[in-house]
């Protein structure tokens, strides 16, 4: 391994190119651009085994994806916002047909009005597409995860698509001292499918309809399945930390300081929390792995605190509140909280975190309040 | 109807031409093949889970991306180190309408496919509703005939012309009323490296409204006409591969409810159609076609 200044993209880049997907569809969008070009960087100078399909559009980009992951293959892309947005119809194909894509999403506010900037609006909308998603405190991190989510993916015991998400700009397009792994180490051993190939030797049939009770049952099936993740991806954090060097707190969340009042939040403006929660003394519970959600990690974390607030940069429309605020409730029944900050990429500075924290204790249970 | 590729027991009606052409594409390509499906009839009357009429790798993801995923399937295949054959069929509606950006990607992108229009002139998957594809006069259930606007008010959009622009090595046209060329064009197209595209005259009896023994009569007749050319462009060069007798266009129109309006005038305009589209054609035929090598 060697330490090295690298932008967040290009760090991605590297990584991927070491996990060696055999087929690779790019379409450029603000902030993920940088990924896919120095992936053909890597292309045009002969340092890439993968195909690279320079689709006409992300929906084609997932499409394709779908397609040579269901041959049997394993692949990647890249996206942001409204290109994560148009993929939207075929990431419930992905996850329902099994097949373990991953795709890295630099996220970015959604139109309207067109916002190139950093907001989770994206990544929250597909919630419930029956993905994996994690998110990366920092650059070394989503390099990181990266190696994980191919892990976790194609585990035979999870057999599901990974988004691993990372904050546009914030970490993107910043340089960092970001240890990128030169070797794997064979912790992502190669992609042989058992359950979903297209081969002429062994024909199957995939991507049938179905009608109410099987359509039902596998619906069941697949939350089952996203569920059933969670214990792995724990133990692949653990593995990865024990072989790496490196570890996050946890798969699933990620606890730091103590206090009587959480603070929960997701992404790089945890870096900023951490440092007021060593400040002003209260705990930060950071979620890495949002679907599935770890309710049970949650609720243990959140147990006799005097009070959590929940920091989003995201809006469930239509409830008052963030998308993990609504999920960070059902966790607990004391007094919970919600700031929703940095849409639009809107800055986040540290000491308006500070005040915010500092409103904590007078908030009503349930009250939201949009940082200006 | 059984065979090779596609089992007996699917649910397409009696004297469904669609899964005529499907079939007939299909065998002629043999079982070294994986079939990319549009949604449409071919896929509902085929694959209720966790049945299948097919005995090929055959894979369906939406209605719009045939095409784009089959570019992922056969990337996949080439990486694995094989040169299996690799189709992306769909209907008028999920190739030429809301997966033309699919298709038009992956022609211009090379990509090593058979891309197969299986027309029969309309959504009928979802009940008769107006594509691109659907000829003037004709009456969809979004198309109506009515007592002022006489069933579809546009032209058939021609799908092969725009393949053709992307500058790919093959394109052909072909009826299931002529099965002989049909299966020639399919066998010439799978030896040829890169897209190629093959858009495919299938009548719908239901959708059409014609008794369903008269499907390859429908097949035939519009060929006759002159209505539905039948001919290859093989890098550039047209060839004619038969010629209509220019049967009158009543005897095509006549027995389709979907035409049951149509008066003496809108033939008349038709036919001019087709008696300009001919000699546009033999030009062609002649000077070879414009390759579009600029844009
Ligand atoms: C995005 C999307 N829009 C609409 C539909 C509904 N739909 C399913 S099949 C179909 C029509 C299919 O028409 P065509 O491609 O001509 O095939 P056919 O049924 O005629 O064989 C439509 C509109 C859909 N499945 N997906
Ligand atoms: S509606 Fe038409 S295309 Fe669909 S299955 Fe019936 S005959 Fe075939
Ligand atoms: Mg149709």
């Amino acid at each position: 391994m060697v330490k090295k200044i690298a932008e967040g993209s290009h760090a991605v880049a590297e990584v991927v190119r070491l996990l060696n997907p055999d087929v690779l569809a790019m379409y450029p969008i603000t902030p993920s651009t940088h990924i896919p070009e120095r992936l053909s960087d890597f292309e045009s100078d002969g340092e890439l085994d993968g195909t690279i399909i320079r689709v006409d559009s992300e929906f084609s980009a997932m499409s394709a994806l779908v397609g040579a992951s269901a041959t049997g293959v394993r692949t990647y892309t890249a996206t942001s916002s409204q290109g994560l947005a148009l993929m939207h119809e075929v990431l419930f194909v992905a996850s329902a047909m099994r097949l373990p894509i991953v795709i890295t999403v630099v996220n970015r506010a959604l139109s309207a009005p067109l916002n190139i900037f950093n907001d989770w609006q994206d990544s929250i909308s597909e919630r419930d597409s029956g993905w994996i998603q994690m998110y990366g405190e920092d650059s070394q991190e989503v390099a990181d995860l990266m190696v994980q989510a191919y892990r976790i993916a194609e585990d035979k015991r999870v057999l599901l698509p990974v988004m691993v998400c990372m904050d546009g700009f914030f970490l993107s397009h910043t340089y960092d001292v970001i240890d990128v792994p030169e070797d794997l180490k064979g912790f992502v051993p190669p992609y042989k499918p058992e359950h979903a190939y297209l081969d002429p030797k062994r024909p199957q049939t995939q991507g049938a309809w179905a009608m109410q009770e099987p359509y039902f049952e596998l619906r069941k099936e697949l939350e089952e399945a996203v569920g059933a993740a969670l214990p792995v991806i724990k133990e692949v954090h653990d593995e990865f930390a024990k072989v790496f060097g490196r570890s996050y707190g946890g798969g699933a969340i990620d606890v730091y300081g103590e206090g009587d009042t959480v603070v929960v939040s997701m992404g790089s403006v945890c870096t900023n929390l951490k440092v007021l929660a060593d400040r002003l003394g209260f705990q930060v519970v950071r979620v890495r792995c949002y679907r599935p959600f770890p309710a049970e990690d949650v609720k243990k974390a959140l147990e006799g605190k005097k009070a959590v607030a929940v920091f989003e940069k995201d809006v469930a429309y239509g409830t008052g509140h963030g998308a993990l605020y609504n999920d960070v409730r059902a966790c607990t029944t004391g007094k919970a909280v919600n700031f929703i900050v940095g849409l639009g990429g809107l800055d986040v500075p540290i000491n308006a975190l500070e005040k915010m924290c500092g409103e904590i204790d007078a908030m009503n249970d349930g009250e939201t309040r949009w940082q200006r | 109807m059984s065979s090779e590729v596609i089992s007996s027991g699917h649910s397409a009606c009696a004297g469904c031409g669609e899964i005529i052409g499907e079939r007939m594409v299909l065998e002629a390509l043999g079982k070294d093949v994986i079939v990319c499906q549009a949604t449409g009839c071919m896929e509902i009357t085929t694959t209720p889970y966790p049945r299948t009429a097919f005995k090929v790798p055959w894979l369906h993801v939406t209605f719009e991306n045939a095409a784009s995923a089959a570019s992922g399937i056969v990337e996949a295949d080439r990486k694995l180190g094989r040169n299996t054959t690799v189709v992306a069929i769909g209907g008028d509606g999920g190739m030429m309408d809301i997966g033309v950006r699919a298709l038009s990607g992956v022609m211009e992108r090379g990509h090593d496919l058979m891309l197969v229009v299986t027309d029969n002139e309309a959504y009928m998957n979802t009940g008769i509703q107006r594509s691109s594809g659907t000829p003037k006069y004709a009456a969809t259930t979004t198309t109506p005939a009515g007592s002022v606007v006489p069933g579809k008010r546009e032209w058939k959009k021609s799908i092969s012309r725009i393949a053709i622009a992307h500058g790919i090595p093959y394109v052909a046209t072909a009826s299931i009323g002529f099965p002989e060329d049909l299966v020639a064009k399919v066998k010439k197209a799978q030896g040829i490296k890169g897209p190629k595209l093959l858009h495919i005259y299938t009548p719908c009896p239901v959708g059409w409204g014609y008794d369903s023994s008269k499907t390859v009569y429908y097949a035939k007749k519009i060929v006759e006409t002159g209505l539905w050319p039948l001919y290859e462009i093989e890098n550039g060069k047209l060839t004619i591969s038969q010629r209509p007798t220019f049967a009158p266009l009543e005897e095509y129109f006549t027995g389709q409810k979907r035409y049951k309006h149509i008066k003496p005038e809108h033939i008349k305009e038709v036919s001019e159609r087709v008696k300009a589209g001919w000699k546009e054609l033999e030009k062609q035929e002649k000077a070879g076609v414009d390759l579009m090598l600029l844009p």
